[in-house]
């Protein structure tokens, strides 16, 4: 478990304090996958970096599994970044090293693996990482998904429990991406690990978090369950990422549902709900008509999903709208 | 024919002073790279906004690497004397030049040094530390192996200024080929001695280059 109390960051520019992190609470859980969005300069960066100490808190104290890591010397908290793997957006990795020999590499530096060892966690690794055969390759030989796979098995050589990815995806192609992702999510599963991942797209989060704090000028400005801050964005930001994500050009969602006759209802399915066949249903019990305005059935992680915009006209709208929500349907009334 | 237009260059003699600019820059340059490194790394740990980074200790590094740089090397062959008879026990001959050619090089190399380790991504350091490295295993796991070829790039410019530097040591009574070149080829005009040693020093940094430029190549896995 991971948690940050009233920690803060602020950077000395010119003699004047800047604050990067305003004073953030945050708790995330063992074995959880949990997303931070935010723009660039939001402090997502600094927030993940402030969780193995690569950036020092300016107040406030980071605990991990009940122990506070900002009072380590230094030989505890090397000890401590060993459990704390993390990958970054341009891979980082040494050019000079072969594949096999970055995988080795934090565990050379942590002197207590024997050769053997080395050379046995290695070729496990490759193997995790569908990279079997490209041991002896240079970084430079490989494309940006295979880095990224070298990164994450550099990550996992000392066999970390938390894992740090600093917009890992962000600089790969979007087909590349999704085969980073479904490798993140099976370590997840499989590993037990907790992950911890910022990024700007929230498509990745939709993909494999199970929560997601949204940031903004600083702050966390919305946390929770990603089905819930994705389908019911509260903050303008978040709603700014999910149109986004959605593709929604939302001046033209408007020009829409002016033309749009009869009241608008946006109704969320959530899990099973989504493959019902409700709308006939609720249609001829009450006596509504009803067009579509728009509609999408997509998964958060696991949970399938649909949402609909409906304009009603006719029959007996409260009748329906009460069908809706008896069949676990999220009503909102939008005109 | 050769003898009607090298009537004064005795071949023997060439060979030595050969020879001599051979030692000098040898033994400069290893020095220079023993003393410059280390320097140069320093430089480069201590500067502004690295791993450690400390004003006052950059300040007075970086000041005494410009003093040596801005003498001009002319000048601190003659500055040199002193310093250069308490070390070796004379400042004549080829012994007696490589103090401050040392003088000349290292400061040199280590700026070359310094600006091949900035040049290193600060994510593979990022990297590096968060893997648990401590500063030590940071500069010689990640930090010199990532900035060798520049550095290899460096040690190449260096001695090719290293021979630069050693003929004019000629002129403090050093040895080697710019001691033949200006005693023979400048004060007798013989013209033919003059343009054997300069042929001589231009195939040596022809040499030079070349054999740099393949290590780089060697080193590089960009």
């Amino acid at each position: 478990m991971i948690e940050l109390d009233q920690v803060q960051k602020s950077y000395q520019v010119g003699g004047r304090a800047i604050p990067a992190l305003q004073p953030t609470d945050l708790t995330i859980d063992t074995g959880e996958v949990f997303g931070i969005v935010g723009h660039s300069g939001a402090g997502k960066s600094t927030l993940v970096r402030l969780i193995n100490l690569l950036e020092r808190p300016t107040g406030g104290r980071v605990l991990v599994d009940g122990e506070d890591v900002t009072h380590y010397d230094a030989a505890e908290l090397r000890a401590f970044r060993r459990k704390v793997g993390m990958i970054f957006q341009h891979f980082n990795l040494l050019s000079s090293r072969t594949v096999a020999d970055n995988i080795a590499f934090p565990m050379k530096l942590a002197g207590i693996y024997s050769r053997g060892q080395i050379r046995d966690r290695v070729a496990e690794l490759l193997a995790l990482v569908s990279l079997t055969d490209q041991g002896s390759k240079y970084p430079s030989q490989l494309s940006g998904g295979q880095k990224q796979r070298v990164g994450i098995a550099r990550a996992l050589a000392c066999r970390p429990s938390i894992l740090l990815c600093d917009e890992a995806t962000s600089a790969l192609d979007p087909q590349t991406t999704q085969s980073v992702l479904r490798l993140l999510a099976e370590i997840n599963r499989e590993l037990g690990l907790t992950i911890v991942l910022i990024t700007h797209e929230m498509d990745v989060v939709r993909r494999i978090c199970d929560r997601v704090a949204v940031m903004d000028g600083g702050r966390i400005v919305e946390m929770g369950p990603v089905t819930d801050v994705f389908l019911h964005p509260e903050h303008p930001t978040t709603r700014d990422f999910v149109f986004e994500s959605e593709n929604v050009d939302r001046e033209e969602l408007q020009q829409d549902l002016q033309h749009a006759p009869g009241r608008i209802l946006r109704l969320t399915f959530r899990g099973e709900s989504t493959y019902q066949p409700l709308l006939g249903h609720v249609a001829r019990a009450s006596g509504v008509d009803f067009s579509i305005l728009s509609g999408r059935i997509d998964h958060i992680k696991d949970t399938p999903y649909g949402q609909l915009t409906l304009s009603l006209v006719g029959g007996n709208l409260e009748q329906a709208m009460s069908e809706f929500e008896a069949a676990d349907v999220h009503v909102e009334v939008v005109r | 024919m050769m003898e009607s237009l090298l009537t004064n260059v005795d071949w023997v003699e060439i060979g030595w002073a050969s020879w001599d600019t051979l030692v000098m820059v040898g033994m400069s340059l290893l020095f220079s790279v023993l003393i410059g490194l280390p320097v140069g790394v320093l430089l480069f740990l201590t500067g502004k906004r690295q791993l450690l980074e400390q004003p006052v200790a950059y300040a007075i590094l970086s000041f005494i690497v410009n003093v040596l740089r801005s003498v001009p090397f002319i000048i601190l062959l003659i500055v040199m004397i002193p310093v250069t008879v308490m070390i070796i026990g004379t400042s004549l001959g080829v012994a007696g030049a490589i103090p401050p050619l040392v003088a000349g090089g290292a400061p040199f190399f280590a700026r070359l040094v310094e600006t091949s380790l900035r040049e290193v991504d600060r994510g593979i350091i990022e990297a590096t530390q968060a893997m648990g490295a401590n500063v030590r295993q940071i500069i010689f796991g990640a930090l010199l192996p990532e900035a060798l070829p520049g550095i290899i790039a460096g040690i190449t410019v260096t001695a090719i200024t290293l021979v630069s530097y050693a003929a004019m040591s000629g002129v403090v009574g050093g040895g080697g080929l710019g001691d033949l070149a200006i005693r023979f080829g400048y004060q007798r005009f013989q013209t033919d001695v003059m343009v054997i040693t300069v042929a001589l020093l231009v195939v040596f940094v022809q040499l030079l280059q070349m054999l740099g430029d393949r290590l780089v190549l060697y080193f590089s896995r960009k």
